[in-house]
């Protein structure tokens, strides 16, 4: 087997999940999104859990790896419109390596 | 309404670390962590520098769950289809502790965990801490789970995003410069496999290589560390220059795998997990505020790490830095006064460690991780030179200076290159 071509689908895929199918544990303010130039939310996060879709920022959450990047993406680089709180207790990513 | 002597929360190297050592001294401790197990939230490298661990819990290596002692570190600069490395090896491999352990997070962090409960602690897993309670800018205690718990002294050891405190106003923002995206996969090969192919002896010996160069031309390095069965492969990179360069981070993490380097490496071997951890660069002029009434912020939530470009420490930081607040917080009992004036002894005792020392040695190395050229001119200038010096072509061959001089591209003057050099050298080096 090869370790090359995976999709990030596929990468996402590998990983266990609890997911917390009632609440979201990401809001974004779409009023701060439409002043930002440079959306890096867009591309820092690895799971890209953040997409434009009809130009508002949709945070696909039951992706997140948890690994805070976006939050401070958006804090330095963006305009804030990211509130990120860990999942409730248990849910969420469970890596199984680390 | 409970209270407690002390609440830790999080159970990371730094959250175990603290509650292992004040449930010792007979304080009634409880730590509460958001994973369901503690580690199940974790990502590291990981190499777990010895020296502190094996002060706290002697002979650690024979019943934690670590992968393998590291008996080789070697540092590969990526040009872009060659490489340059230079390996250091321990040949007497037989002395222990060794320098290093390989550990995967998920596996070492429940037994950490185990050693604060053997000694007293209490932990509560699958809670996340959701805020502190602070009354007249004393931290009195926290809310998880619908529930106030209140104590003497709260241990802040959430992590790097320290989210707690920015909530409550303890801490300062982020430079997005300062702060770096890990991303990283842990592949599976045959233990006989991982030994044969880097030279291992036995099973129990791996090796650890830090790369420089093909991420992208993101500033930032890659990593790759031998385990038992798997192989832990990533790249770090900064946050800003990401969201700048508009690559996502597994494209860089593809781009440096696809390395020949790399690739050869990892040739054969099953991706079985993706995972992803931001971390702050650390630095003893990036310190934040380490204590106030009532509480103290130990490992990297108060951005306490050593990265000195060949070797990033955060656990054994994280473990010095939580011994460090537990004898500040065993002090105050005595006293019995958790305020901020009593608790500040946790930053001179702190400054007394052995880590903090090697914190002040590598302070110049920090400008460094600033220099780009050494992320994307110096790897293929290193190749170059000795592609140069080694390869018998249909040219003249060239001695070391003449091929330096061939290598360098008009971006590089010889001027900024000795420039660059005398940093590399205050960094590293004198
Ligand atoms: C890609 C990468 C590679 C690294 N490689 C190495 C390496 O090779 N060697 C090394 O020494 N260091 C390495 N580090 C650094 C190391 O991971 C950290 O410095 C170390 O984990 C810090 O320990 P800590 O206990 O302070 O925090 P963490 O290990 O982050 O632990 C924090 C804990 O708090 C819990 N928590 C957080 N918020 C809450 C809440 N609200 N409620 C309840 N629980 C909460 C988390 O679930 C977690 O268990 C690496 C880091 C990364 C990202
Ligand atoms: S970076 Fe923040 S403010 Fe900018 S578009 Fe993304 S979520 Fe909105
Ligand atoms: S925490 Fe990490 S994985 Fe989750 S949304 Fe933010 S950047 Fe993406």
């Amino acid at each position: 087997m090869s370790t090359r071509e995976l999709s990030l689908d596929d990468r996402l895929g590998l990983d266990k999940y609890e997911i917390d199918e009632e609440h979201s544990h990401i809001q974004v303010d779409q009023s701060l999104c439409l002043r930002c130039q440079l959306r890096p939310c867009l591309t820092v996060c690895p799971a890209a859990v953040y997409v434009a879709v009809d130009g508002e920022i949709v945070a696909r959450y039951e992706n997140c790896l948890e690994c805070g990047t976006c939050q401070i993406a958006c804090d330095t680089g963006g305009q804030g419109g990211i509130t990120w709180n860990p999942p409730q207790g248990g849910f969420g990513i469970v890596f199984r390596y680390g | 309404m409970e209270k407690f002597d002390a609440i830790v929360v999080g159970a990371g190297p730094a959250g175990a670390t603290a509650a292992y050592l004040l449930a010792q001294a007979g304080m009634q401790v409880v730590v509460i962590e958001r994973g369901a197990t503690p580690g199940s939230k974790n990502v590291s490298g990981a190499l777990l520098f010895s020296q502190i661990y094996n002060e706290l819990f002697p002979n650690f290596w024979e019943s934690a769950p670590v992968e393998r002692a590291i008996v080789g570190h070697s540092i590969a600069f990526l040009g872009q289809e060659t490489s340059v490395t230079l390996d250091y090896r321990d040949l007497d491999p037989t002395h222990t502790p060794h320098n290093a352990y390989s550990v995967l997070r998920a596996c070492f962090d429940p037994w950490m965990a185990q050693q604060a409960e053997d000694a007293g602690a209490m932990l509560l897993p699958g809670y996340t801490v959701e805020r502190l309670l602070v009354e007249n800018g004393r931290v009195t205690g926290i809310h998880a789970g619908g529930d106030d718990l209140l104590a003497d002294v709260v241990v802040v050891a959430e992590g790097t995003r320290s989210q707690l405190l920015k909530q409550a106003g303890l801490r300062d923002d982020f430079y997005a410069g300062d702060v770096s995206i890990g991303v990283k996969e842990v592949i599976a090969l045959p233990e006989e496999i991982i030994t044969n192919r880097f030279q291992c002896l036995t099973a129990d010996e791996g090796v650890a290589y830090t790369c420089v160069g093909h991420t992208g031309g993101v500033e930032g390095g890659g990593f790759l560390y031998t385990n038992k069965e798997t192989l832990s492969v990533g790249v770090v990179v900064k946050i800003d220059a990401l969201y700048k360069s508009q690559r996502q981070p597994h494209e860089i993490l593809d781009e440096f795998k696809s390395h020949p380097f790399i690739n050869r490496l990892v040739h054969g071997g099953k991706v079985v997990e993706y995972s992803a951890q931001a971390i702050h660069r650390g630095g003893v002029h990036l310190i934040p505020q380490l204590y106030g009434d009532g509480y103290v912020v130990v490992g990297s939530a108060a951005r306490l790490l050593l990265n000195n470009v060949m070797t990033l420490r955060g656990m054994d930081v994280a473990v010095a830095s939580a011994a460090a607040a537990a004898k500040a917080i065993l002090a105050a009992r005595e006293k019995g006064d958790y305020s901020r004036a009593s608790l500040a002894a946790y930053e001179q005792f702190f400054k007394q460690t052995d880590v903090y020392q090697d914190m002040v040695t590598f302070k110049e190395t920090y400008a460094l991780l600033e220099n780009k050229r050494l992320f994307n001119v110096y790897p293929d200038l290193i190749s170059g030179v000795m592609d140069d010096m080694f390869s018998v072509k249909a040219r003249p061959g060239k001695k070391a200076y003449r091929a330096l001089r061939d290598n360098m591209h008009d971006e590089l003057t010889l001027w900024q290159m000795l420039k660059d050099m005398a940093q590399i050298g205050r960094g590293l080096v004198r």
